[in-house]
């Protein structure tokens, strides 16, 4: 196990890659979610508040 | 095609299919990062090879996202269609995410691999600059009162940048560079070890997924914020003619 993590004495380099890829792209994964969530409670809001608002 | 090019219809469709489409694209994921750390290491690169998998796809993601930005450009620009204008000014940011990770771990595989972090050659400079276009992109679209001129604008921009795409694919032939040349996408086929380019190609689709989902979701979010900026006005206008301040039922 403690070998995985060495990665063969390129663990500087090899685990601050994925690290990033990580932040990065689950960032933005992250980003798009709670937009989305954002803007649909606002939706509701909007319509609850004019009564015959269909989405 | 055109048929799934409806708001309305897209918001439908993509409602059924997304949360496949994401449990999909995190199994593939999986099972790319699996494969990809079993594979033996290279017998020049050691272990660094595994950087390779999170690397090369994000190159091919970002020229990938920015095609995919241009071509929906040309759209919005043509026909003026509403959800490609969406598409164009969502993948953006997406596109700019991939070429930012492609950077980062190229620049940490360059390190121990050549000896240094960045050079100013051919690919790397031409990777930058793809870089820079999406920021430009962003920065321009959001860059006037009204969002449709910004939109305009930016996409004259992703298509006047798409010279750069095939520039960064043959750099590597064109100029003479510390960057390796092609050694999957070549006309003699691939020139990798099955153990690591089966991995390899996983990850490739897992992020084409994964670009997708993040897309779809940008897009939905997109088409319901126009809607509540439309039903704001919307009710603003009625506010203002209830107390007659301005506007008629004939101007609005």
């Amino acid at each position: 196990m403690s070998d995985f993590f060495a990665m063969g004495g390129y663990a500087a380099y090899v685990w601050p890659a994925y690290a990033v890829a990580v932040i990065i792209l689950g960032g933005l994964t992250l980003n798009a979610v709670l937009r989305y969530r954002a803007a649909v409670r606002e939706l509701d809001t909007l319509q609850a508040r004019r009564p015959g608002g269909s989405r | 095609m055109h048929r799934f090019a409806n708001p309305a219809r897209f918001m439908r469709v993509s409602t059924i299919v997304l949360p496949w489409v994401a449990i999909v694209t995190a199994l593939v994921m999986v099972a790319g990062l699996v494969l990809g750390f079993r594979a033996p290491p290279d017998y020049q690169q050691g272990d660094t090879v595994k950087i390779m998998f999170i690397h090369v796809p994000a190159a091919w993601m970002s020229l990938f996202c920015y095609s995919s930005l241009a071509i929906s450009s040309a759209i919005a620009l043509i026909w003026r269609h509403p959800l490609a204008e969406i598409a164009a000014q969502q993948s953006a940011p997406l596109g700019a995410g991939f070429t930012a990770v492609c950077l980062i771990t190229g620049s940490l595989w360059g390190a121990p691999m050549w000896g240094t972090w960045w050079v100013w050659d051919a690919r790397l400079t031409s990777e930058l600059v793809l870089f820079f276009l999406y920021l430009g992109y962003i920065a321009l679209a959001n860059a006037f009162d009204d969002p449709n001129r910004g939109v305009r604008a930016a996409s004259v921009l992703a298509l006047v940048g798409w010279i750069n795409v095939p520039i960064i694919k043959f750099s590597v032939d064109w100029w003479n560079t510390i960057h390796q040349p092609a050694s999957v996408i070549r006309m003699d086929g691939p020139k990798i070890a099955s153990s690591i380019l089966i991995p390899l190609l996983i990850m490739a689709i897992a992020f084409t997924l994964l670009f997708v989902v993040q897309l779809v979701v940008l897009m939905r979010a997109a088409l319901i914020e126009r809607k509540i900026r439309a039903l704001r006005q919307l009710a603003a206008e009625s506010a203002s003619t209830e107390y007659g301040l301005a506007g008629t039922e004939a101007s609005a």
